[in-house]
């Protein structure tokens, strides 16, 4: 596996750039990319408005008066050539975070039947659900919504042909070889596997996102009443 | 000071300058989709010009307020009275500072362009939630409780000077800050995608929203392969697979899995809020350094009606928290 030889551009507004660094979903693209926001960051360059983390690339917004976009182009160039090749983030330095979740039920109205689609019984996709670790690739959909990457495979299912009207704040579920966590009531077509109590994203809040994209995350299966 | 809301409008939501700093975490923007004509209606009233104002989609509100008001009308044309508690009516005319007693504002159908500004002395008061006073529908948050506004809403106006006035006071000079740029195209930058906009009449579809202008005419040939989501922005043009194209405005999410065609210029970005449904719209390639050139002379427009009207403009209030 190796990444472009060359970093590519697109422009995608007249104030924002869009660093593509790969051009598959995988970990270790989507390390890179925590690495170069934390490296670019870390400048606290005074015409960066925005740093977007994605799966395989980084969208920068930024003050046109301040910089111009070709002189941006060049800088974010450096910025990743001087970056170390194999980013090996401690795990000890990321944070890791604990989310409580009953499974099935009310909570996970689709557990018995990816289960059985599976070829596994309920507890047997809970057991591997909550054991895995994963890595907070991004966020976006809405806000608060991660998209987690480390799902077992054997996890893997298919969208719902027609998607809930509404799915619960808070519902765990899988959409493809994805997880995530619904921060608000919403429309979604992601299988439901379980819910947690916690709040994902709140305005008021000093810290509004319970999540980070590059954050870690392990599920912690629950008892209803718990 | 309270506005009442006796009837809300088609959409009329409190927005400001919008939001910067939150992307990462899935927050858009938001923000008055013509952030100039909004700076410019709390420019008339005497406000910073990232107070909140209430923008108006197709069809305006019906306020009450008890109080005498300061306000100004920025965007399409209206027709707005008001209606005094003695029962005398009055044309309000936009553009211009207006002093009104207590009474009613009545706001109709929006004409010649689908959204318009209002701004009152001393600006919305909604608390500010991650550095903005918007409203972000999608998220359900800020502005008022994160919605449009309904009847039987109550907003609170921020400290604005005190006013007295027993009869409507508007001067005889009004600004226009929009060219003649009806039915010229829009400008974009495209990507290097095989996809052409230009040279072909589009038609917005009555599904466009805050978050995106849908496009309707001649399908495109949609892009093959299939996209891992990247970072999106208010101007990105995406093309999904049944060849329609979606222009993406200020409520637009953070990333998004469809092709890219290009972007809209930032010059023309504020024309794009004033396309009405069903309107016929075309679109025009452009470089990167005549956007550039093009956004330095929309400032600098702005600019100098700022300049020409400042003196007739009072104390500016703080924007406090």
């Amino acid at each position: 596996m190796s990444f472009p030889p060359e970093a590519e551009f697109e422009a995608i507004a007249d104030d924002a750039l869009v660093l593509r660094i790969g051009d598959r979903i995988d970990s270790r693209t989507n390390a890179r990319v925590h690495a170069l926001c934390e490296r670019i960051r870390a400048q606290r360059p005074v015409w960066l408005r925005d740093l977007v983390p994605a799966y395989a690339s980084v969208g920068v917004f930024f003050d046109p008066l301040l910089i111009e976009a070709g002189a941006l182009e060049t800088w974010l160039r450096t910025t990743l050539d001087t970056l170390p090749a194999a980013t090996k983030k401690a795990a000890d330095s990321t944070r890791i975070v604990d989310i409580p979740v009953v499974y099935g039920g009310d909570a996970g109205p689709d557990l018995e039947s990816a289960a059985a689609e599976l070829g596994l019984t309920p507890a047997e996709v809970v057991e591997r659900h909550a054991s895995a670790e994963y890595t907070v690739a991004m966020i976006g959909f809405a806000p608060g919504f991660p998209y987690l990457l480390g799902l077992d495979p054997a996890l893997a299912l298919p969208r719902l042909a027609t998607p809930r009207i509404s799915v619960p704040a808070g519902s765990v579920g899988i959409g493809g070889t994805q997880t995530g966590i619904y921060p608000r009531e919403s429309p979604g077509g992601w299988r439901l596997i379980g819910r947690t109590p916690l709040v994902l994203f709140d305005p008021s809040r000093d810290l509004p996102a319970l999540l980070a994209p590059g954050d870690r995350v392990r599920f912690v299966a629950t008892d209803a009443g718990a | 000071m309270k506005l009442h809301v006796l009837t809300p409008g088609l959409l009329t939501t409190v927005q400001d300058a919008g939001r910067f700093g939150w992307r990462h975490l899935g927050v858009a923007h938001c923000g008055a989709l013509d952030v100039a004509a909004a700076m410019l209606a709390n420019h008339l009233v005497g406000n910073r010009p990232d107070e909140a104002v209430l923008e108006l989609t197709l069809q305006g509100p019906a306020l009450r307020f008890e109080r005498a008001v300061r306000l100004a009308i920025c965007g399409a044309r209206v027709l707005a009275r008001f209606e005094c508690k003695d029962g005398n009516r009055h044309v309000v005319e936009a553009g211009r500072p207006v002093t009104l007693p207590p009474g009613v504002l009545r706001i109709g159908n929006l004409r010649d362009g689908a959204r318009a500004w209002l701004a009152f002395a001393g600006g919305i008061d909604v608390p500010l939630k991650l550095g903005s006073r918007s409203t972000d529908l999608r998220g359900g948050f800020s502005g008022l409780e994160g919605r449009a506004l309904r009847s039987g809403d109550e907003l609170k106006l921020r400290a604005p000077p005190r006013l007295s006035c027993t009869r409507p006071r508007m001067p005889k000079w009004w600004i226009d800050p929009h060219f003649d740029e009806r039915g010229l195209p829009i400008r974009y930058v495209p990507s290097q995608s095989p996809v052409e906009l230009g040279g072909r009449a589009w038609q917005v579809s009555a599904r466009s929203n805050r978050q995106g202008l849908r496009l309707e005419g001649a399908v495109l040939e949609s892009l093959p392969g299939e996209e891992i989501s990247a970072p999106v922005a208010p101007g990105t043009v995406q093309l999904p697979p049944d060849g329609k194209p979606i222009v993406l405005l200020a409520d637009a999410q953070t990333v998004g899995g469809y092709p890219r065609v290009g972007h809209v210029i930032a010059a023309d970005l504020p024309r794009l809020a004033h396309l009405c449904p069903g309107e016929i719209v075309r679109f025009q390639s452009c470089d990167a350094q005549t956007a550039t050139r093009l956004a330095c002379a929309a400032r600098a427009r702005i600019a100098r009606i700022r300049l020409m009207t400042d003196k007739y403009v009072i104390d500016q209030p703080s924007r406090g928290n």
